[in-house]
């Protein structure tokens, strides 16, 4: 399951639908992680712009590897503006056993961080500033640039 | 023709190009100095879908798109 939101992420609100869900599932461990906009450099908060039909086929390979392994997984992040203190991303994985998710949940966020679609800016003084320097270039990045 | 998008923070409007492969793409967006940067670190998607290589035919109403380096959560 794969939400998107304008604004920051209602947290309570999202871990309490997402325990529900699945609180006759059957699973043993579910292991949530929220990303909070901390305060740093000076910002007044974050914003995002995501590309949904990549993030979206990016997300099934992931839910398919969690299935795998008798997993699922969920993701919810924010759109647009999201103030300092408050919650831009939570991702989840539910499983049978607390191994799996541990280790689940990790490759997961990480993967996320190098790959999926989104591009986050610092806000500073009204102004949308690309974060470049925290960013990562997509595996495969630079085919255009190589001159023949 | 084939349009070409530029997502994120590349601050450029979307092109619609008569072009038959990712190469003759290559060459015309390399003679635009402001992109220079962004094709050393952009990857590229057709069809929405991410490639690794120039070597790819493309035919009337694809889609090419650039992605710059990422940074969610």
């Amino acid at each position: 399951m794969l939400s998107l939101y304008d604004g920051a992420l209602d947290v309570p609100k999202i871990l309490k639908e997402w325990y529900e869900s699945e609180s006759h599932s059957n699973y043993g461990a579910y292991i949530p992680f929220v990303g909070t906009v901390r305060s740093e450099d000076g910002i007044d908060g974050l914003s995002f712009d995501i590309y949904e039909p990549i993030l979206e086929s990016w997300y099934d390979v992931w839910q398919k590897k969690a299935q795998q392994r008798g997993a699922i997984i969920k993701m919810a992040h924010s759109r647009g503006d999201v103030m300092l203190h408050e919650s831009s991303y939570i991702a989840a994985v539910f499983s049978p056993k607390r191994r799996v998710a541990l280790e689940f949940i990790d490759e997961f966020v990480e993967d996320f961080k190098a790959s999926a679609p989104i591009w986050k800016y610092d806000l500073i003084d009204n102004k949308r500033v690309y974060a470049q320097d925290r960013s990562t270039a997509i595996k495969g990045s630079g085919i255009l640039g190589v001159k023949k | 023709m084939v349009r070409v998008e530029f997502l994120g923070p590349i601050q450029k409007d979307a092109l619609e190009l008569n072009i038959t492969n990712l190469n003759e793409l290559a060459e015309i967006l390399q003679k635009d100095k402001e992109l220079s940067e962004w094709l050393q670190n952009s990857a590229v998607a057709v069809n929405d879908t991410i490639v690794s290589s120039l070597d790819i035919t493309l035919h009337d109403g694809d889609k090419v798109s650039l992605l710059p380096p990422v940074c969610g959560g």
